[in-house]
């Protein structure tokens, strides 16, 4: 069975239709990652999976439990962790506190043990970890966003956008921890708009386009299929 | 008392302008012992007060002018958990506080009436007033903590100004309610624009005070535990904190409700100041006093609303002659202030008397830090040269 199955997703912000009619599945262990231009809907599928957002219909199991309508905060306990778009982080707070909010859900004992592992897979934030959040560049504060989701222990990682406002060296960076992250047993649910990276890691893709899915295949097959490579990866 | 001195690796999370001896090993005092020195602390200061008031060194009006401070103190305190803590900016503070004042008296006249207490034994203190006068202060904060959540469950789904605005609106409402009940409902309970008269005159330094200090360390202690953390949080993004599993809704509401609470007390102790209640006095300009207090002593510092609480009430008290021009002073202290000092005089600084303490067990002092910078200044120079 499916870690992650979503069927026949439908949002609306108001009269705006976002969503139309998404189905995805996501296996664990995989990385899957959604490309599509700005308005396909990636982030509100995303979102609404993660429950900032109610869904006007469709079903989303974690599985085979559905959590449709669930509040965000009782989506997290159930084991999905996002890291929002735009990074997030709590920028009064230090980074090793940001960390703590990102355990809020788990017990002080727990949170010690994984500090420990998001540290051994981000060594510039425990270098940092007294540093305010704010002043962090932002790079940093992409890492902070994906240690403090981590943090919870999530069963599945749904990272938006990650790579945004990034300099390439650090969009190679960020993608190389979500390899290892990947290898050392997290399930991964990417949104990209920067689709090479994306599907170069990814073991499978789904490409949206104005709120349906256009194509699916492994991240190989679309990182070579040529509607693809015209429409998202400049010809 | 007994020095109980332990030794610990320092903690990696610190609060604030953390110490700087990293990793290293660094004295701490245990929790117990904070606790204990500060209410020591706070009861030297109470015990001083009232004997300076016994004594006849403060005069009658001046300690009048001093419970004045501490309800405004409460008033700041209170409203920093929703404007400092939370991140909100509700502009209804006075419609808490009228809530927790009517509610208090209505409960002390009715109460005292039925079970005989004159006005006399209020003075006296006998423990029957001072039970009903306890009582009293709690049945306040409760009819504005329920004030509270009526307006703070639709108004917390709104942001910045239009909370500003229904919370405004709902003072004003609460305001009319009292001033009209009477006539509508047809029997006695607020006194219309007349008052409520007949309130007895049960608060004194030591009660203000004393519920200064309880609001305090509630705050503190909220403030310092997971709660308080969310509540931080939500503040500083609502969407991450969400999303990391604290119960935005919630944390709102009951940062808002005890808020309104603590407000409540306040006004609750402000009739027993006065004596007298009258709806006009809770409009809108006092709930912009309170505001003016915490956004000039610095959003998130306790002390900061503390300070600016006690200074913005005895100021006016000092220039009596003048108080006409107050609310120009407010404004031109306010605009100087955000031109300067946009975050506030004291930030989010808190002031901690058992850091304190320890910086001084650690030998930490500011002065030997600059002098440390100095030196590795004057070696760097000295390397590049």
């Amino acid at each position: 069975m499916a870690l992650l199955s979503v069927k026949d997703l439908h949002v609306s912000y108001g009269a705006i239709k976002a969503v139309r009619g998404i189905s995805f599945d996501i296996n664990e262990g995989e990385i899957v990652t959604l490309i599509g231009a700005n308005g396909a809907g990636k982030s509100t599928t995303l979102n609404t999976v993660a429950g900032l957002i109610k869904p006007e219909s469709g079903s989303i199991e974690l599985e085979g439990q559905s959590i449709v309508g669930l509040h965000a905060h009782k989506v997290v306990q159930r084991g999905l962790a996002l890291c929002p778009e735009g990074r997030r982080v709590f920028t009064q707070m230090s980074v090793a506190e940001n960390l703590e909010m990102g355990g809020y859900t788990r017990s002080d004992a727990e949170n010690k043990e994984t500090l420990e592992k998001v540290y051994a897979h981000f060594p510039r934030l425990k270098e940092r970890r007294g540093q305010v959040a704010g002043t962090l560049s932002g790079g940093e504060q992409q890492m902070l966003a994906m240690g403090r989701a981590l943090m919870s222990k999530p069963r599945l990682l749904m990272l938006d956008e990650p790579s945004m406002g990034l300099a390439p060296i650090l969009v190679q960076e960020i993608f190389d921890i979500v390899k290892q992250l990947n290898a050392a047993g997290t399930t991964i649910l990417l949104v990209e708009q920067n689709a090479n990276m994306a599907l170069s890691v990814a073991d499978r893709a789904y490409v949206l386009e104005i709120g349906t899915i256009k194509k699916t295949g492994t991240g190989a097959e679309l990182l070579v299929d040529d509607d693809v490579r015209k429409a998202y990866l400049g010809g | 008392m007994e020095e109980e001195v332990m030794t610990e690796k320092r903690p990696i999370i610190s609060a604030g302008g953390g110490p700087r001896l990293e990793g290293a090993a660094r004295k701490t005092l245990p929790m117990p012992v904070r606790y204990a020195i500060n209410a020591v602390v706070v009861l030297v200061l109470l015990v001083l007060g009232e004997l300076m008031i016994d004594g006849g060194v403060v005069n009658r009006y001046q300690s009048t002018v001093l419970e004045q401070v501490g309800i405004y103190i409460i008033l700041a305190v209170s409203l920093n958990i929703a404007t400092g803590y939370l991140g909100q900016l509700p502009l209804g503070h006075a419609g808490f506080m009228s809530m927790g004042a009517y509610g208090c008296s209505i409960f002390i006249i009715r109460m005292s009436e039925a079970l005989g207490v004159g006005a006399r034994d209020f003075v006296t203190g006998t423990p029957l007033a001072l039970a009903l006068v306890l009582g009293g202060l709690v049945v306040g904060g409760i009819c504005a903590s329920i004030a509270g959540i009526i307006i703070g469950i639709p108004a917390l789904r709104l942001k910045g100004d239009y909370l500003a605005i229904i919370t405004l609106a709902f003072a004003e409402i609460i305001r009319v309610v009292m001033l009209n009940i009477d006539d509508v409902v047809g029997f006695d309970l607020t006194g219309g624009a007349a008052g409520l008269t007949g309130i007895p005159g049960y608060s004194s330094f030591l009660l203000v005070f004393g519920c200064v200090a309880v609001v305090c360390f509630l705050t503190h202690t909220m403030m310092k535990s997971r709660h308080g953390r969310a509540i931080l949080a939500i503040r500083d993004n609502e969407i991450a904190a969400e999303a990391t599993g604290v119960n935005t809704t919630y944390y709102k509401t009951l940062a808002f409700v005890v808020s309104a609470f603590f407000a409540g007390v306040a006004g609750g102790l402000y009739a027993g100041c006065v004596g007298v209640l009258q709806p006009a006095v809770f409009g809108f300009m006092k709930s912009i006093e309170i505001l003016v207090m915490v956004v000039l002593g610095g959003m998130g510092s306790m002390l900061g609303s503390a300070l600016s609480a006690t200074v913005l009430t005895i100021l006016p008290e000092a220039l009596r002659a003048f108080s006409e021009y107050r609310m120009i002073a407010y404004a031109i202290v306010l605009i100087l202030v955000m031109i300067f000092r946009p975050q506030g005089l004291l930030g989010s600084y808190d002031f901690s008397l058992s850091r304190i303490i320890e910086r001084v067990m650690n030998r930490d002092f500011p002065w030997a830090r600059r002098a440390e910078k100095g030196d590795e200044a004057a070696k760097e120079v000295g390397a590049d040269a």
